[in-house]
């Protein structure tokens, strides 16, 4: 299990960092979600992997660590956040200049 | 002064009092410049009095104390302390502050804006009272910052002159790098001592002198003292600093801050002073600095240049006295701190009497001003003469005295050296002094001086006070001065010291002769004078300013040169810098550890979990390689996002999947509506960098990634998870089950709260790009173009749909209610809840149009986040109510008929003010993308309809 949840978070984080580094605004906010994701669960698995433990109390004799999970809870409505205004800035750029390039003009 | 004892003030509302002031200030600043002037004075009136008030404390030896743990694990704590130093500093800074006050409500005109002057003044005032009041050096410290912060301000006051901004921005950089060398010296002073209070390093200087860090601490210390008092060969700012108005030039750079240096060393004396590397390091500077500044004086024509120069030479001077390191020196040193405010105060302010009167400052084109102002004239004639140390004034005490010392002192076997540079600076003294009397005020009247007029009542009498004082202590030395001196430099020494001024020394004295050597040199160099300046301005010279901008330009040039190679524009290129640099740290981080044995069992792995993964990477490798297909691209990521739901929820995490899962929901549907209108296909990328280099740096961080996470999951913390107390804590303390929840709202409820204002901050930035981008007339027509009408499917809103989505949305709202009420014991909260209700009035927007959905909504999404971000901050700060820290939760049990018993938690009110951010900004960023394509589709049809959430 902890070998398939390692291999996940790598491959997500190749794919987010990959598509992070391409030239186009709207794969950069897909490889930023790909990488959020990997990032959530990182943070999750911090509290280390336990099945039929979920941390409510009364629910089991072993509850899970609840603070990962309280922090990766937050960290995805956030994140949810940060990928609307990244889209908007995408938007705005696209809009303005008629053109999505994510490199732009130089400064 | 008996019945003042009772009204003795606490150092703490002291040292506070000038803030306070400023802060009042700033409140009266539009009843005028009066009322301004009146609070100023009023409040620095207050402070004097209250400090008069320790004085028969301080007089019979008491240190009066105030004393407050800050963050005493850190050593700093807000400990003041008086005594006879703090004393007369602090009587000067407010007496003479109090005269500049005075000074400066008639010397600004009525274009200045007066209040923020006097607030910067105040604030300086309060900063320097702080250095000579504080007790630990820490502290000390704060204050000294402060005073280098405000004097920025103040010599930049007249920001619209260039020079005032560059010496302004000099005057901060040489005295803010002295005071990160100060800084330095003070933590290792600190180290050695054991304690960062004055009172217990005073105690110490045998151990300090005894310590191998005792020469580090002490260049480190002299090199922050030194910078402030512009020593050699820091002393280049404070000519510049005359770019400053007049008051703040008496003030500060001649009367206050430029002597925090000096009383740092004096009150640093007892445990640093006394050693040969002492002697070297400060009793040379001063020396050199002394005639050096003194020579320079002799050839500037601008009159506060000139007594900029004469003050770096006074100030060299006490650091001499200071830097020998004898109980004499001390007390001179002390004296001459006294004489040496009460003569370049009123100088500075002469100066700027006849630049008022006058409209020039050049000496050159001065002359003959002494029927049109004879009081200046008085007034600058006797401070003048003290300046040169004509007999009886105060300033001829205190040379004596200086020569006297000097006469004495033997550097490096050299009997000659000191005794001779000594007498030239005095000669060089009288130079430049009568050359300024006798420049401004003598001579023929030069006729392009038209309408010069004396000044007013205002201006003349501040200084006049000072100067009565020149001649009081030069008649009375003893009586009115002696007994401030003793106070003084027995606080300083940590001892009683004997204090004897007079006139006359004897023939024998040495100092009496080197003082008429210095007298006949003056006479001669002023004799000289048109030789010597023409030698003067055909000689070479260094010069600071210069130095110090090729300085500046080389690392503005070099910050420029790294941040463009670094940081060219392209976002690509920027983040690639960003991975590598993360990578390159990890492994530096990581190289040479060891790896500790795993001490966990690997969890087994079941057939369903591994199918779910093979799925998961096969979905993603298709997102990645077919990413030219946004649309397709965008459906494979959101279904790895599903996936990862699922997945939380089999890894024991049910709060995470239903959250995971509404979120991903809300976010491809956003993403959808972005890509209505940004192209639908990614162009392939022939560079070289996109395609291998990008696979390069994103295998090697996925690797480590994956690696890091492998690692990590196999081996137990090194420390007991805190989470151990929540768990114990969840139901008795907060009142929940849920112990997800219980943190959220509850235990890192301050996290909550800010994460709630950080997304409806976030989403009110979209909300007003989106504004932004529909008001400008080329982005409407663009998205004209992108939605032409023909084309498009012939009914977008199907009537089927349409109805559904009614029937479900109060299924949906009611689904939320449940999770938010069950949050607080099972998987839910505010924050799905908040979801929930969003996608339940999304399906509207889908199936009925942005429009018709938009006209039915009668609360706006601002005010949804508002309420939102007030219940919580209500409910945070209903605990200080009861008396409780923000946002400690309560809950009670309540039963209500029909109802079975159940519980009522603060923390759900909490939840609620989430609930509600939540929800308000989910709709607001999905609106305002909403608007974006709403206009292009109705561009040239109708006019597209302002939903009240939207502007």
């Amino acid at each position: 299990m902890e070998a398939l949840i390692a291999i996940t978070i790598g491959a997500l984080t190749t794919g987010g960092v990959f598509l992070m580094l391409q030239r186009r605004t709207f794969p950069v906010v897909l490889g930023l979600s790909l990488l959020s994701y990997a990032v959530n669960i990182f943070i999750f698995i911090s509290g280390r992997i336990a099945l039929n433990a979920p941390p409510i109390i009364g629910m089991g004799p072993a509850p899970i660590d609840p603070l990962p999970q309280a922090l990766v809870l937050t960290a995805i409505v956030i994140s949810f956040g940060m990928t609307a205004v990244i889209l908007m800035l995408a938007l705005g750029s696209f809009l303005h200049r008629g053109d999505d390039s994510a490199d732009g003009g130089g400064p | 002064m008996g019945k003042w004892g009772s009204l003795r003030m606490s150092l703490f509302l002291l040292s506070a009092l000038p803030f306070l002031g400023a802060l009042l200030v700033g409140a009266v600043a539009r009843f005028g410049k009066n009322a301004v002037a009146l609070v100023t004075c009023a409040c620095t009136a207050i402070a004097l009095v209250a400090v008069l008030g320790h004085l028969p404390a301080v007089t019979a030896g008491q240190v009066i104390v105030a004393q407050m743990a800050w963050l005493p694990s850190a050593g700093l704590n807000a400990n003041f302390m008086l005594d006879g130093l703090g004393f007369l500093f602090a009587l000067l800074i407010l007496g003479i502050g109090l005269l500049i006050i005075n000074y400066a409500r008639f010397y600004l005109s009525k274009d200045d804006p007066f209040a923020r002057f006097m607030v910067f003044l105040l604030l300086f005032q309060g900063a320097m009272l702080g250095i000579v009041l504080s007790d630990n050096i820490l502290l000390l410290l704060v204050f000294w910052e402060l005073t280098s912060l405000t004097s920025f301000l103040l010599i930049g006051y007249w920001a619209h002159d260039a020079q005032a901004r560059q010496g302004a921005r000099m005057a901060l950089a040489v005295t803010g790098a002295g005071g990160l060398a100060l800084f330095a010296g003070l933590l290792i002073l600190g180290q050695i001592a054991g304690s960062f209070d004055l009172s217990v390093i005073l105690t110490k200087a045998d151990v300090i002198q005894s310590s191998p860090m005792y020469v580090p601490a002490l260049v480190l210390i002299a090199l922050g003292a030194f910078a402030k008092s512009a020593q050699l060969p820091f002393h280049f700012w404070l000519p510049h600093a005359m770019a400053a108005p007049t008051p703040v030039s008496a003030y500060l750079h001649s009367a206050t801050m430029v002597k925090a240096g000096l009383f740092l060393l004096a009150r640093l004396w007892p445990v640093l002073a006394g050693t040969d590397a002492w002697f070297y390091i400060v009793a040379t500077t001063g020396l050199l600095t002394m005639v050096y500044a003194a020579k320079v004086a002799l050839f500037k024509d601008d009159l506060k240049a000139i007594l900029a120069f004469s003050t770096i030479s006074h100030l060299g001077l006490i650091t001499f006295l200071l830097g020998l390191g004898t109980r004499e020196g001390l007390v001179v040193a002390v004296f001459h701190i006294i004489a040496h405010a009460s003569f370049k105060a009123p100088l500075f302010m002469v100066a700027g009497i006849v630049d008022h009167g006058a409209h020039t400052r050049d000496i050159t084109a001065l002359g003959g001003l002494r029927r049109a102002m004879p009081i200046s004239f008085a007034l600058a004639l006797i401070a003048a003469a003290s300046m040169a140390g004509v007999p009886p004034l105060n300033g001829f005490l205190s040379k004596e005295m200086a020569l006297e010392e000097a006469a004495h002192t033997v550097w490096a076997g050299a009997a000659w050296a000191v005794p001779l540079m000594a007498t030239l600076g005095a000669m060089f003294s009288v130079a430049y002094a009568f050359r300024f009397v006798g420049g401004v005020f003598l001579g023929p009247e030069k006729l392009a001086l038209k309408d010069v007029h004396e000044a007013g009542f205002g201006l003349w009498l501040p200084p006049a006070i000072l100067v009565a004082l020149v001649a009081l202590i030069g008649l009375a030395p003893m009586t009115s001065a002696g007994w401030l001196v003793e106070l003084a430099a027995s606080a300083a020494m940590g001892q009683a010291a004997e204090v004897k001024i007079y006139h006359w020394h004897g023939l024998s004295s040495p100092a009496l002769w080197m003082s008429i050597a210095a007298f006949g040199g003056g006479a001669l160099l002023l004799g000289l004078y048109p030789k010597l300046r023409a030698l003067w301005n055909g000689a070479p010279r260094g010069d600071g300013k210069r130095a110090f901008e090729a300085g500046l330009g080389a690392l503005i040039w070099a910050a420029r040169a790294s941040v463009l190679r670094l940081h060219d524009g392209a976002l690509s290129r920027n983040m690639a810098i960003g991975f590598v640099s993360i990578l390159g740290v990890c492994a530096l981080a990581i190289w040479g550890q060891g790896l500790a044995h795993a001490t966990r069992m690997a969890t087994p792995l079941s057939f369903a979990a591994l199918a779910l993964g093979a799925v998961l990477l096969v979905v993603l490798a298709l997102a990645v390689l077919r990413h030219g297909q946004r649309m397709l691209a965008l459906l494979y990521v959101g279904v790895v996002g599903l996936i990862i739901s699922i997945g939380f929820a089999y890894l024991s995490a049910p709060d995470l999947a239903i959250t995971q899962i509404t979120v991903e929901v809300v976010t491809v549907i956003l993403m959808l509506l972005a890509l209505n209108i940004l192209p639908k296909t990614t162009p392939r990328e022939n560079g070289f960098f996109q395609r291998w280099g990008a696979a390069a740096i994103a295998g090697a961080v996925g690797l480590a990634t994956g690696a890091l996470a492998y690692v990590l999951m196999l081996r137990d913390a090194g420390f007991p998870a805190i989470s151990a107390f929540h768990l114990a804590q969840s139901k008795p303390g907060a009142g929940g089950t849920n112990a997800v929840n219980t943190i959220i709202v509850d235990f890192r409820g301050y996290d909550t709260y800010g994460e709630i204002i950080v997304l409806g901050i976030a989403a009110l930035i979209i909300a007003a790009a989106a504004q932004g981008l529909l008001t400008a007339p080329a982005v409407r027509a663009r998205l004209a173009a992108i939605f032409p009408m023909a084309g498009r499917a012939g009914d977008p809103h199907p009537m089927m749909l349409a109805v559904a989505t009614r029937f479900l949305l109060p299924i949906g709202m009611l689904i939320g209610v449940y999770l938010y009420l069950r949050g607080h014991n099972l998987p839910g909260g505010g924050f799905v809840a908040g979801l929930v209700f969003a996608i339940a009035f999304l399906l509207q927007f889908i199936a009925s149009g942005y429009g018709p959905s938009a006209a039915r909504q009668r609360i706006t999404y601002h005010s949804l986040i508002g309420a939102g971000v007030l219940i919580a901050s209500a409910t945070g700060i209903g605990s200080w109510v009861v008396g409780r820290p923000f946002l400690t939760s309560n809950y009670a049990y309540v039963r209500l008929w029909p109802l079975e018993t159940f519980e009522v938690a603060t923390a759900a009110l909490f939840d609620l003010g989430v609930f509600l951010c939540v929800l308000g900004a989910v709709m607001m960023a999905i609106a305002s993308l909403a608007r974006l394509g709403q206009a292009g589709g109705t561009h040239g049809q109708k006019a597209a309809p302002q939903p009240k959430g939207g502007a």
